[in-house]
């Protein structure tokens, strides 16, 4: 075998801590190696020229490049291999930058570290045999988990690019919280207004099949080629002949027992309901939990008045199965709770702010019910206590978030806009209102959203106090807000006849079950985790799964739908081919060797070793042995470290080149 | 590379860290114990001032505040800080370095009252209110204030005439015989 040694300064970051020249000139002297050079940039155009003409010049058939992480640079070099005619799985990086040169300060003691990891890498490379990539069909179809922008936006792009979608949503309706809004920053256009027809257009369009009040249940399979099933819900309603005309919720003899979640819980609703008027579909479903018929038999008015005979009360949860081949995850977020029980142990609950006893201490959401048009006060300000108008209202920014002691060390990213919108619709519609908003610091990044909060206060009066507030309490019918004016160092005392809290966005509660059905990774907050912060923002570690929304992290609108679209636009690049390549680096059973005790098996974490059996010519049965799905195996080798009779080899990463590496270490 | 600057001189606010195992750079500033502190009208400086005079080096304008004095170890900005940071610890080990560097007390009594505390827990191995009230007044002269609630507290059971020890009091004695800071001016 003829190797060649090709090593790169990475401008500095290499050449820095490590003396490139006396790595490549040594490396000229290990066996097998015939050419050996350095140069500032291998990544680049002249880099990858001056190895593919090594490569021809003399007959290379063996590449070691020390470089970067191969997490960065291997596709490129491979790539660059390959051009020049070589297998492209003949090329090893070594890595001497994250681990040399940029752990290590001695210049001596990491150029002897860098000789050693190059002859490391030769060793391999001499045991390396020529492969091929693994070829997968691919399914044109996509599953959009969650029916709010995110989910509609990357389900539209999709759909209008000409390929299949499948939109579940848990919720009966799609729509998610923008539904809720009121008016959207920092332009104030009505948010309905610029929601509902997309809605509209997600039911209508052919390419995409919307299962509403449905979750997903299982997934399996890989890239490309997925089997999802689905829980589609029993509405109790049959889907295929209401018309959506409303007589059962108006006859519904249960107006007040159900609190109205799209309200917040400011309303009530019926037992037999849709979210909202503008609800898509326009279905409504019971809820079993406080429906007369479900408790004890007795009522049965929707059926009695509905027309179309489309109540149906023995409805079951349906399963479907669906062949998909990208899924675009977008579940969105939930608001943080201050009341004193809330689900997750870890997260505490606010009991200087009264834990939630204080009717008229809300959240923004539930002030987005009251501003909006659509809502329980058709707009008008009014409190939740007695409906007074509130004359003076302390708007509290960072509740839950920043704030480690109640489990979130992160910023919601949102909240200082939606504070300035809130205090500016207060004061647009209350003229002789006071509006004071405690904050810690304004965060307001964003085309137009500075001017926004400046706005707010220089424009309609708002009041804005920099320190957090200690503590809220009820005296003589007003709601005392205790604070400190760290700019001015003055202790403040507001008496607030209501008070609305920026409480966090934090994850569904469900999303790390979700996360564990579909096999993505999670954080500590229960946000789904990109693949790369930078490069790959929207795409998770599981081939094939994206991530859209603020089921990521906190995003606002304009965010949420720009990665939407980067979701789509990854689903749409998979489905360019019909084929896909896939890395040949995966396990390989002996079936000589395996005895069939499947601790393989046991450890897989792909699911991807399966139980072939071996038959004789005369067809006699002679034994099971382990088999590796070539579709599932992701090459990550605890089966290959598991099995007692050393029966199974990870491809690319045999035992002997290991061994190779090792010795040359020694 | 080695980021570390090896030529580091200590500071006060390395002797804080140390001895309230926190560092005091975890403050933000978002200023809720100053919000909340219940003797925030009588300070100096509002109690997050004197966390940021640590974290910029002004070292002698938190020694020299009044508001380390009149910080009554109440917890409640401990308890509530987003940060967790226990500001009345804070306070105590700040406390602590201004008697070490002999830096002059704002009001006497303070030091006089915390003295008297100390002592009853040394004899007693707990608090004995008679006994505090005994000590602080021989020692500070302040014979009259706060005289009116005395009937109400007895009455309530608060004030025993005699002091109840704890098992073991001679032990704690020899923990402030080996800890106690002898000169404090």
């Amino acid at each position: 075998m003829k190797i060649g040694v090709f090593i790169c300064h990475c401008g500095e970051n290499i050449g820095r801590t490590v003396d490139c020249a006396r790595v490549s000139k040594a490396a000229g002297f290990f066996p097998n190696v015939v050419h050996s050079v350095d140069y500032k940039y291998m990544c680049s155009d002249p880099g990858q020229n001056i190895i593919k003409q090594a490569i021809k010049d003399l007959q290379l058939d063996g590449v070691v490049v020390g470089s970067c992480s191969p997490h960065m640079h291997e596709k490129t070099f491979r790539k660059a291999v390959a051009d020049a005619g070589v297998n492209p799985f003949l090329c090893e990086i070594a890595n001497l930058r994250e681990h040399v040169s940029w752990v290590h300060d001695d210049m001596d003691v990491a150029t002897d570290k860098a000789i050693d990891l190059v002859r490391f890498a030769v060793e391999k490379v001499k045991r390396n045999a020529p492969l091929k990539t693994i070829q997968v069909p691919v399914t044109k179809r996509t599953l959009v988990i969650g029916g709010g922008i995110s989910g509609i936006q990357a389900a539209l792009d999709v759909a209008n690019a000409g390929y299949e979608v499948v939109l579940v949503e848990k919720e009966p309706s799609i729509g998610g919280h923008m539904s809720q809004l009121s008016e959207t920053f920092p332009t104030l256009d009505c948010s309905q207004c610029i929601l509902t027809p997309r809605m509209v257009e997600v039911y209508q369009h052919p390419k995409i099949k919307l299962l509403t009040y449905s979750e997903v249940e299982k997934v399996e399979g890989f890239i490309g080629n997925f089997k999802v099933t689905i829980r589609k819900k029993a509405r109790k309603v049959d889907d295929t002949k209401c018309t959506g005309c409303g007589d059962c919720m108006q006859k519904c003899p249960i107006k007040k027992k159900a609190l109205s979640e799209f309200d917040e819980n400011l309303t009530t609703r019926s037992a037999i309901y849709v979210p909202f008027p503008q609800a898509v579909p326009n279905i409504p479903v019971i809820d079993t939990e406080v429906c007369t018929y479900f408790k004890n038999g007795k009522c049965s008015m929707c059926k009695k008045v509905c027309g179309r005979d489309a109540i149906f009360f023995e409805q079951e949860d349906q399963m479907l199965t669906e062949e998909i081949g990208a899924i675009i995850v977008a579940t969105g977020y939930k608001l943080y709770t201050i009341d004193k029980k809330p689900k997750n142990s870890e997260i505490k609950g606010y009991g200087e702010y009264g834990y939630g006893k204080y009717k008229d201490v809300i959240d923004g959401l539930q002030f987005e019910r009251i501003a909006s048009a659509s809502g329980p006060t058709s707009g008008e300000f009014k409190r939740p206590s007695d409906g007074k108008e509130p004359k003076k209202i302390v708007f509290i920014q960072c509740v839950g978030s920043r704030d480690e002691s109640k489990g979130f060390s992160y910023c919601s990213k949102i909240c200082c806009m939606y504070t300035a919108k809130h205090a500016m619709l207060y004061k647009h519609k209350v003229h002789d209102g006071e509006a004071y908003v405690f904050y810690m610091d304004i965060r307001s990044g964003g085309k137009m959203y500075d001017e926004f909060v400046r706005r707010a206060i220089e424009e309609d009066g708002v009041k804005y106090i920099r320190g957090r507030v200690s503590r809220i309490y009820e005296e003589n019918g007003k709601y005392i807000v205790k604070g400190e004016d760290t700019l001015a160092g003055v202790p403040v005392e507001i008496d607030a006849d209501m008070v609305v809290l920026a409480t966090a966005m934090i994850a569904q509660p469900e999303a790390s079950k979700l996360a564990q059905t579909i096999g993505i990774p999670y954080d500590k907050y229960g946000y789904f985790v990109e693949v790369h912060p930078k490069l790959r923002p929207v795409e998770s570690s599981s081939g094939g799964i994206f991530l859209a929304g603020a089921c990521h992290s906190p995003r606002d609108i304009p965010d949420s739908v720009a990665m939407a679209s980067a979701a789509a636009a990854k689903a749409m690049v998979l489905f360019g081919s019909d084929m896909l390549e896939r890395e040949p680096t995966i396990a390989l059973v002996n079936e000589n060797l395996c005895a069939g005790c499947f601790y393989c098996k046991k450890v897989c974490a792909y699911n991807a070793i399966e139980v072939k059996q071996i038959f004789d010519r005369q067809g006699n049965f002679v034994k099971e042995v382990a088999y590796v799905n070539s579709g599932l195996c992701q090459g990550c080798g605890t089966c290959n470290a598991t099995c007692p009779s050393k029966s199974i080899e990870l491809i690319g990463y045999t035992d002997e080149q290991i061994y190779a590496e090792i010795a040359a270490l020694m | 590379m080695s980021h570390h600057n090896t030529t580091h001189v200590r500071t006060i606010s390395d002797d804080i860290s140390d001895i309230t195992s926190q560092n005091p750079e975890l403050c933000y500033q978002c200023g809720k114990c100053s919000a909340g502190c219940p003797l925030r009208n009588y300070m100096d400086e509002a109690p997050n001032v004197v966390v940021r005079y640590i974290q910029l080096g002004l070292y002698e304008k938190a020694l020299n505040s009044a508001t380390i004095w009149l910080c009554a170890g109440c917890l409640t900005c401990s308890s509530r800080c987003p940060k967790n940071f226990d500001l009345a610890k804070f306070m105590d080990a700040v406390r602590e370095i201004a008697l070490r560097n002999g830096i002059k007390v704002k009001d006497k009594n303070i030091l006089k009252f915390h003295k008297a505390f100390l002592r009853q827990i040394k004899n007693h191995g707990r608090s004995w209110e008679m006994g505090l009230v005994k000590d602080y007044k021989m020692t500070s002269f302040d014979l009259f204030s706060d005289v009116e609630n005395s009937p109400k507290m007895l009455l309530d059971g608060k004030l025993n005439i005699f002091p109840h020890n704890v098992k073991g009091k001679d032990k704690i004695k020899s923990i402030f015989e080996k800890t106690e800071v002898k000169k404090c001016k």
